[in-house]
C-alpha cells in the first residue's frame, strides 16, 4: 500500500512536505490506523494522536484523501490507490498530523457546555420521560474529534468568532435537556452575527462526521427556538 | 538537571473517570489543582466503557446494597477487601444520583426513573438470584456520557488541565512523603517538576501489556510503573480479566449489556453452550467464568469459523427496535469490524484482555498503603490512587461487570476529600529534595544519547506476545516459569531501548519509549505474580490446581487467601492479609463459588 503524509517538524523543517511510504499490510490490518502504525514502525519520526482505535475517542482525526475522518474506522478496503494524508484543515499545524486545537476547545468550552439548573438538587434522580431524554439522541454522543468544524468554510474564515458545528451541536444539547433552565441565557449568548450565524448551511459537518451526527440540522434548531422567543 | 518547578496544592495525574471525579472534588474546593493528562479529557479510556454502571437504585425491582454487596463479594472469589466492598456498595447510589444531577443522560423507565439492565453474576437475594436489574445507562455508550459529563463539571469548576503533560516520576522525599511528579510537555519537550503537597494517581491500566486487548494504545500503566520505580509495591497484579466478548481478530470490546439484554453465546453446533458450564445464571455468569467456558469450548474444537477459534453472540432475536434503542455503538462496531450486521447475523467473539484487577495498594479513602512501621497498610503520606491503576481491593480476583465505573467514582470522590482533609491537616509545602528530578533527567539522557539498542516497536510486541503466550487465560506452571525468564531478559534490552527520532517538538516516538518503561515493569510484577500464586482464583487459573475437595474449582484459602505484593527491587514477593471485616454488615465467608 502507497500512503503520502505531509510532513512537518519545526525543529527541523522550513516548511512542510511530502512524504511517501510503501507499507506492506497483514491480513489482520483492517483500518487506516493498522496502516499509520506500521508507518510508525519503519520510521518513528512520525507523528499523530491515537488511542481507542475504535472510533469513540476523537483522537485520531485527519484529512483523508481530501476529506476529514477517523483513521482507526476508515477501511482500507474503502481506499483505492495512493492515499493522502493531511493534517486537519484550517487549524495550526504543531508537527505533521497534529494540529492544534486550543481554538476548537475555545470554541466548545464557550457554549457553557454543562447542565445549568440552580434547583436544590431533589434527593433521587431528576426524572425526565423517556421522549424528553430521547431529544438528545443525535447530540450527546459527539467526541470533540474536530472533523466537522475543520470541514466548515465560515469556522477557517473566522475560528475566533464563528462557535462552529461541533460547539453548536453541543449548545443544542444543553438547550434540548428537560432538566436544563439557562435557555435564555444560552440564546442570547448565541444571538450575534457571527456565533451562530456564521452558519450557512453548507452542510460540509454533516458529511464529515464519523459519528453519523447532524450539526446543521441543530443549528437549525436552535434558529427556530430563537424565532419561537421573538414572536 | 536544572529544570523548572511549579506549585500547586494538589497534582492530580489522569483525566479519565476516576481523576476527573477527584478533580472536581479539589476544584470545588477552591484548592490549587493540577490536572496532567496524557491526552485530551475526553479521550481517556472511560471513554470507550459501554455497558453501565452498577448502584442498586432499585428502580426496576428491589435491590439493596447488601445485595450488590453479596455479589461483588463473591464475584472477587473472596479476594477483595469487604470493607472496601461494603463502602463501595453504599455509596455507588449516592453518586450514580449525582451523575445524573451533573447532566449525565442515562437512559430513562416509562416513569422518568433512570434505566437499568441486567448485567453477568448481578443477582437478588444474597445471590440466589434469578438476576438483578442494577446498571445503570446511556445505551452502550455509558462510559462516554459519564467522561463528557466529569469533564463539562470540570469546565464549570474551571479546573487547570496540562493537557497532552506525561508524568515521568514520583518525587519522594527521605522520610518516603510523596511531593509530586516530574512531567514532559509533549509539544515543546520541557520537563517541569510539579510540587504539590499531595499527589494522585488516576493513572488507568495496562490492558496494553497483552497483545490481544480491549484496551487503548494509551492504557500503558503509567501510574503503576511511576510507583514501582518510586519503591511502591504493586498488589494482585496476577490478575487480569479477560472480558468474554472482544471482537474477533480486532480485540474492540462488545459489551455484557448484549447479554444483559438477552443475548446469549453459541459454539459451532449452535449450542448455548452456557448452560452447562453455569446452569443458573447461564450467559450473565462472571467474566472469568464465562472466558473459561468460551476457551474450553474452542480448546475442545467446538469453536466456530473456518480455524475453529472464536464462538458466536447471537442477538439477532432481540430485534432491530431493541438494538437501536438500547445497543447502538454495538451495532455500528460489529458492522465496521466484524462485518456482520447483528440485527442479522451473531457477531465472532474471543476471550480477550481487559481490565486489570491490581494496582497500586491502597484503602477505602484511597490513600495508598504500604507493609511498614503501622502494619501491612501504612499509609504513604501525600499519595493518593483510584480507579483502575488502584487496587483497594474491591475486585480481588475477578471484576463484575459495571463495577469499573462505580469504582472509579466513587474512590476518586473518596481519594479527593482525603486529599482534602490531608491538606487541611498539613499547610505548607515540603522542601524537595536536592535529587528530585534526577531518575527522570537520567532517563532522558540515556534516551537521548542510546545508540545500538532495539526499537521501541519490536520491544513492545515482544513483550505482548510472551504475555499472551505465557500468561493467558489458562496458566501453566512450566510457561509462567519460562515467561519470567523471558520478562526478566526484555526487562534488560527495555534498558536499551532506542528511538530515532530526537526532535522536541510532540515527539511521539519518546513518549511510546517513556511508556515502555511502564509497561515492562507491569509485565513483570504480573508474570512473577503469576508464577509465585499456587491456586486457581477468579481470573488466575491453573493448570496444576483444579477442582478437588477441599479446593473449589482449584481455590486454596489455607495458604492463598492473601493479597500479593510485588517490589521492582529484586522482584521482591510478600503477602498481606485480606480484609474479611466489612465496615457494619456482617462477614461473608468464603464459600464454593458457583453460577
Amino acid at each position: 500500500m502507497h500512503i503520502r503524509i505531509l510532513r512537518y517538524d519545526p525543529d527541523r523543517d522550513a516548511k512542510p512536505y511530502w512524504k511517501d511510504y510503501e507499507v506492506a499490510l497483514e491480513p489482520s490490518d483492517r483500518m487506516l490506523l493498522d496502516a499509520l502504525v506500521r508507518v510508525k514502525a519503519m520510521d518513528d519520526s512520525f507523528a499523530f494522536r491515537r488511542s481507542c482505535r475504535e472510533g469513540v475517542c476523537g483522537s485520531d482525526a485527519m484529512n483523508i484523501n481530501g476529506r476529514n475522518g477517523l483513521a482507526c474506522i476508515t477501511r482500507l478496503a474503502d481506499l483505492k490507490g495512493t492515499v493522502e494524508l493531511r493534517p486537519l484543515p484550517g487549524l495550526p499545524v504543531i508537527r505533521d498530523l497534529i494540529v492544534d486545537m486550543t481554538q476548537f476547545f475555545h470554541q466548545y468550552h464557550s457554549v457553557r457546555p454543562y447542565l445549568i439548573n440552580d434547583d436544590p438538587p431533589p434527593e433521587r434522580e431528576r426524572l425526565q420521560a423517556p421522549a424528553e431524554r430521547e431529544a438528545l439522541d443525535g447530540l450527546y454522543e459527539c467526541i470533540l474529534c474536530a472533523c466537522c468544524s475543520t470541514s466548515c468554510p465560515s469556522f477557517w474564515w473566522n475560528p475566533d468568532k464563528f462557535v462552529g458545528p461541533a460547539g453548536l451541536l453541543q449548545a443544542y444539547r444543553f438547550l434540548a435537556d428537560s432538566r436544563d433552565q439557562a435557555t435564555g441565557e444560552r440564546l442570547d449568548d448565541l444571538e450575534d452575527p457571527y456565533r451562530l450565524f456564521r452558519c450557512h448551511s453548507i452542510m460540509n459537518c454533516v458529511d464529515a462526521c464519523p459519528k453519523g451526527l447532524n450539526p446543521t440540522r441543530a443549528i437549525g434548531k436552535i434558529k427556530e427556538l430563537m424565532v419561537k422567543r421573538s414572536v | 538537571m536544572a529544570l523548572a518547578v511549579r506549585q500547586f496544592d494538589a497534582v492530580v495525574v489522569g483525566a479519565g473517570g476516576a481523576g476527573l471525579r477527584a478533580a472536581l472534588q479539589l476544584a470545588e474546593a477552591g484548592l490549587r489543582v493540577a490536572v496532567l493528562t496524557k491526552v485530551f479529557p475526553t479521550r481517556s479510556h472511560t471513554v470507550a466503557a459501554q455497558g453501565g454502571i452498577g448502584a442498586a437504585l432499585g428502580n426496576m425491582g428491589t435491590d439493596s446494597w447488601q445485595w450488590h454487596m453479596y455479589d461483588t463479594v463473591k464475584g472477587s472469589d473472596w479476594l477483595g477487601d469487604q470493607d472496601a466492598i461494603e463502602y463501595m456498595c453504599r455509596e455507588a447510589p449516592k453518586v450514580v444520583i449525582e451523575l445524573e444531577h451533573f447532566g449525565m443522560p442515562f437512559d430513562r423507565n416509562e416513569d422518568g426513573t433512570v434505566y437499568q439492565r441486567p448485567f453477568g453474576g448481578h443477582m437478588q437475594n444474597m445471590g440466589a438470584g434469578p438476576a438483578v436489574q442494577r446498571s445503570c445507562c446511556a445505551a452502550d455508550r455509558t462510559g462516554h456520557a459519564m467522561l463528557h459529563t466529569l469533564y463539562q463539571r470540570n469546565v464549570r469548576a474551571r479546573t487547570q488541565f496540562f493537557v497532552e503533560w506525561m508524568a515521568l516520576d514520583l518525587v519522594r522525599d527521605a522520610s518516603g512523603q510523596v511531593l509530586g511528579v516530574t512531567a514532559l510537555e509533549m509539544e515543546t519537550g520541557e520537563v517541569v517538576l510539579f510540587h504539590a503537597r499531595a499527589t494522585l494517581f488516576a493513572t488507568g491500566g495496562a490492558g496494553r501489556i497483552f497483545a490481544a486487548s480491549t484496551n487503548a494504545f494509551i492504557n500503558t500503566g503509567d501510574g503503576l510503573g511511576m510507583a514501582a520505580r518510586a519503591g511502591i509495591p504493586l498488589e494482585d497484579m496476577e490478575f487480569y480479566q479477560f472480558h468474554p466478548t472482544g471482537v474477533y481478530g480486532a480485540g474492540v470490546l462488545i459489551t455484557e449489556g448484549v447479554r444483559g439484554e438477552g443475548g446469549y453465546l453459541l459454539n459451532k453446533n449452535g449450542e448455548r453452550f452456557m448452560e452447562r458450564y453455569a446452569p443458573s445464571a447461564k450467559d450473565l455468569a462472571s467474566r472469568d467464568v464465562v472466558s473459561r467456558a468460551m476457551a474450553t469450548e474452542i480448546k475442545e474444537g467446538r469453536g466456530a469459523g473456518p480455524n475453529a477459534d472464536y464462538l458466536l453472540l447471537k442477538l439477532d432475536h432481540l430485534g432491530p427496535e431493541v438494538i437501536d434503542k438500547r445497543l447502538p455503538g454495538i451495532r455500528e462496531i460489529a458492522k465496521k469490524f466484524a462485518n456482520v450486521d447483528p440485527v442479522r447475523e451473531p457477531i465472532p467473539v474471543v476471550p480477550t484482555v481487559h481490565y486489570q484487577m491490581g494496582g497500586i495498594p491502597t484503602n477505602y479513602h484511597g490513600e495508598v498503603v504500604v507493609p511498614g512501621r503501622q502494619g501491612p497498610n501504612t499509609v504513604v503520606p501525600g499519595f493518593y490512587a483510584a480507579g483502575e491503576c488502584a487496587c483497594a481491593s474491591v475486585h480481588g480476583a475477578n471484576r463484575l461487570g459495571t463495577n469499573s465505573l462505580t469504582d472509579l467514582v466513587v474512590f476518586g470522590k473518596a481519594a479527593g476529600d482525603s486529599v482534602i482533609r490531608f491538606l487541611r491537616e498539613n499547610p505548607g509545602h515540603k522542601p524537595l529534595p536536592a535529587d528530585a528530578a534526577e531518575r527522570s533527567a537520567a532517563r532522558l539522557a540515556r534516551l537521548d544519547g542510546q545508540r545500538g539498542g532495539e526499537s521501541v516497536h519490536v520491544l513492545g510486541n515482544e513483550i505482548r506476545r510472551t504475555m499472551q503466550a505465557h500468561c493467558g487465560v489458562f496458566r501453566f506452571p512450566d510457561l509462567l516459569a519460562e515467561g519470567v525468564q523471558m520478562i526478566r531478559a526484555l526487562s534488560d534490552r527495555v534498558a536499551r531501548s532506542e528511538i530515532q527520532d530526537k526532535s522536541k517538538v510532540f515527539n511521539t516516538a519518546r513518549v511510546e519509549a517513556l511508556e515502555l518503561d511502564n509497561l515492562i515493569e507491569v509485565a513483570r510484577a504480573t508474570m512473577v505474580s503469576a508464577h509465585a500464586r499456587k491456586e486457581s482464583r477468579g481470573a488466575h487459573d491453573r493448570a496444576d490446581c483444579h477442582d478437588r475437595p477441599g479446593f473449589p474449582n482449584g481455590r486454596d484459602d489455607q495458604n492463598w487467601l492473601k493479597h500479593t505484593l510485588w517490589y521492582k527491587e529484586g522482584d521482591r514477593l510478600e503477602y498481606k492479609p485480606v480484609n474479611l471485616k466489612p465496615l457494619t454488615a456482617e462477614t461473608i465467608p468464603p464459600k464454593a463459588r458457583a453460577y
